[in-house]
């Protein structure tokens, strides 16, 4: 009996900390989409702020001028799987909100394709948020949400909206696409906020 | 006129949920087709699955499991015919 006390307590010790409870180390990129995956051309791309009082835009060319930084992060998708020390390159949320005067509180994503996600501000500034452009070295693939991403490691990977297109600014936080649909309103891995 | 509690759907919304929902006829709020529920597209993955209108793409409905919990959402249809008899 003793290999098997061994064994248990062997894993027990050798648990990656990195990993919220309830989740399960992967290599590969598992893909999860809602829908067909949008072709969307950079000539065509746009990035817009919506506030109650102005709307910011930026096309590719102006977006990809802005300070990019290198985010080394692990990620953590609600369907249990996490990948540890994944390399983005992309826009801090810090840097297009510089520009942005607002009093509202919460964010809607929204997504080329419809697809909609809702975070509190305070959760995307003071370096926890991108729109990562690039995975890995390379231009982000479509079926990863290229053009761009938001990248929000520190929340479950659904609320990292693929092909974002923009945020609009909310007076009260509202559910966006599958939070309608059963998944948590806020989407904390390490609390395991999954769902209602 | 004077409403009742949501016990009184027991009996007529059994007949809705306790059929193979996909020879039902539903239609699109968004462009308004008609169509059974079997000839739209579905899109599976671990979060869940998205209905959409073969038409216009439009979400017709989600469904998400759990191991304890199932939600569906029928945020895209307007309206579901049934069979009878």
């Amino acid at each position: 009996m003793s290999f098997i006390t061994r064994g248990f307590s062997g894993c027990s010790r050798e648990r990656d900390e990195r990993l919220p409870p309830g989740q399960t180390l992967v290599q590969d990129f598992p893909v999860l989409s809602a829908g067909p995956t949008p072709e969307v051309d950079t000539a065509e791309w746009e990035f817009t702020i919506r506030t109650e009082s102005s709307v910011h835009r930026w096309n590719w060319d102006e977006f990809t001028s802005l300070a990019i930084d290198d985010v080394d992060t692990d990620i953590h998708c609600v369907t249990h799987w996490s990948k540890l020390g994944t390399s983005w390159r992309g826009v801090s949320l810090d840097t297009l909100f510089e520009q942005v005067e607002t009093e509202q509180e919460y964010v809607m994503a929204h997504s080329y394709g419809g697809y909609t996600t809702n975070v509190p501000l305070d959760e995307l500034l003071d370096g926890k948020a991108w729109v990562a452009f690039e995975f890995d070295g390379e231009p982000l693939e479509p079926e990863h949400g290229g053009p761009a991403r938001l990248l929000v490691p520190h929340l479950y990977f659904w609320k990292s909206a693929k092909w974002v297109r923009g945020l609009v600014m909310m007076e009260q936080d509202e559910p966006g696409f599958w939070e309608q649909n059963g998944y948590h309103l806020h989407g904390d891995p390490w609390t395991e906020e999954r769902y209602w | 006129m004077q409403h009742v509690d949501g016990n009184a759907l027991a009996g007529p919304l059994a007949e809705f949920f306790s059929f193979d929902l996909t020879t039902a006829i539903a239609r699109c709020s968004g462009c308004g087709a008609v169509g059974e529920l079997a000839r739209t597209m579905v899109y599976r993955s671990g979060a869940g699955t998205v209905v959409r209108c073969s038409e216009c793409d439009q979400v017709l409905a989600t469904l998400v499991e759990t191991a304890d919990r199932a939600w569906i959402g029928l945020s895209g249809i307007s309206a579901i015919e049934v069979p009878r008899g």
